[in-house]
């Protein structure tokens, strides 16, 4: 899988970016990691020129809320419907329906096991070899939940 | 997931994808280089010859941490600015034991986020030899199919003797740095003596300029020495005179039998490595007492 590890926003916290996109890397992907302080519109443009199956972004300043679903909202209007995006960083519990709404697949927060991010890796695989919406665009009501 | 995944069956076609590419789509292009790097797409297929080398095609190699990629962002704007559109091929290693890879070449190229007149690739090395994926041969071409009037291959931190880029690009500029050994490491053979370019990147460090002299005097003895610049991606110090030199380089002569060579060798390597029993022939070798030596001698010929 090719994954974009991204960090929106102004938050210069990216140990968690850095341990997933490493963590990923040793379970075989070929991670593009973006850097800090990315706009939604330069993300979604890296997952494009990429040609990136999966995203994840992280965000640890609070503003989640309006970033993960503009992001996602900039992914489906450019076409990229099949593209997986999960999250991680602080996201209290009750603010993430709004973002699988918004057509993310899975968040991760603080002590997440990187067995388990492999484990949504491979979830999602299979879910696309048996033409099971995955996408950000692609509709159904999929979320990981841990112990799938 | 493979190419075209989402995408609408005539869609997936590589000629329909290639043809929107050419019209500018920027996310065909981007489908079409997956499937060149999977290895499901030819010059034929896709109804082109291979590129004449014009000076199009420039590899950027040199050790890790000398500033390549800084280079080439400075390289992207100047030369955007000047109206050029460029595109970037950006390898790294892949790991040997999972075939992951960590692709961060674009942290550093600003451009690649927002400047629509660049086109940014990332590339794992997938282990291939010389640590060179043989795709960027047609990647690069594709490219300049799209209308991208210069492509620049950053290849992955090398050492002295990777010289397999010089089988995928029109030109080489080898990028140096101050304080990286003595005077006897620019005496060496290697890459340096294949290089059409040598620049000597971090010139706002104490040493550069000794560091420039030393490569100047170790070049002058072998003939036909290749021009060495002293820039600072940092600052910007020499890189309009980088990027004006760089579009009407001369390739180095005297290095085309090395460049044949090496076309030979990532010629046969991709035989070699696209065999359909290739992972058969490794698990043999990994798990039985036969050579590979051995096995070349009975199983290849020519």
């Amino acid at each position: 899988m090719r994954i974009v590890i991204a960090k929106p926003g102004l938050d210069g916290h990216d140990r968690g970016a850095k341990v997933v996109a490493r963590a990923l890397r040793d379970a075989g992907h070929e991670v593009i990691y973006t850097g800090l302080r990315r706009t939604p519109e330069q993300i979604v443009r890296t997952v494009i020129d990429e040609d990136a199956d999966m995203l994840g972004i992280s965000s640890l300043s609070g503003a989640h809320a309006f970033l993960f679903p503009r992001i996602c909202q900039l992914l489906v209007e450019a076409g990229c419907i099949d593209v997986t995006v999960f999250g991680g960083g602080i996201i209290p519990v009750d603010e993430r329906p709004i973002l699988f709404d918004s057509g993310m697949r899975a968040i991760f927060g603080p002590g997440t096991k990187m067995q388990e991010m492999s484990e949504f890796v491979d979830a999602v695989i299979s879910r696309v070899s048996s033409n099971q919406p995955v996408g950000v665009g692609e509709g159904g009501d999929w979320v990981w939940s841990s112990g799938e | 997931m493979g190419t075209g995944y989402g995408l609408a069956e005539s869609e997936r076609l590589p000629k329909t994808i290639f043809e929107q590419a050419i019209s500018g789509n920027r996310r065909s292009l981007a489908k079409l280089l997956t499937a060149v790097e999977n290895g499901e797409v030819s010059h034929d297929l896709l109804g082109i010859s291979s590129r004449v080398v014009d000076g199009s095609v420039i590899g950027v190699t040199g050790a890790p941490g000398v500033g390549k990629s800084c280079l080439i962002e400075r390289l992207l704007s100047t030369w955007t600015s000047d109206g050029l559109k460029i595109a970037v091929i950006a390898v790294d290693p892949s790991s040997p034991l999972t075939g992951g890879a960590l692709l961060g070449d674009r942290i550093r190229m600003e451009s690649a986020d927002d400047n629509p007149n660049v086109f940014v690739r990332s590339f794992a090395t997938r282990n291939q030899p010389g640590g060179m994926p043989n795709a960027v041969v047609l990647a690069a071409d594709v490219m300049r199919h799209c209308d991208y009037d210069i492509v620049l291959i950053e290849t992955v931190g090398s050492g002295q003797s990777e010289i397999r880029i010089v089988s995928v690009a029109d030109r080489i500029v080898l990028v140096e740095a101050p304080l990286r050994g003595d005077e006897v490491q620019a005496e060496k053979a290697g890459v340096m003596e294949l290089a059409d370019m040598i620049v000597v990147n971090k010139s706002d460090l104490e040493g550069s300029d000794r560091a420039a002299a030393n490569i100047i005097s170790a070049l002058e003895v072998t003939g036909n020495p290749p021009p060495v610049l002293l820039t600072s991606a940092k600052t910007a110090v020499g890189i309009e005179d980088l990027a004006v030199q760089l579009r009407t380089l001369p390739a180095k002569p005297g290095a085309e039998l090395a460049r044949a060579r090496e076309r030979l060798l990532t010629a046969w390597d991709n035989a070699l490595l696209s065999r359909k029993d290739i992972n058969e022939v490794l698990d043999g070798l990994a798990s039985s007492e036969n050579s590979a030596q051995e096995w070349v001698e009975n199983n290849l010929r020519w």
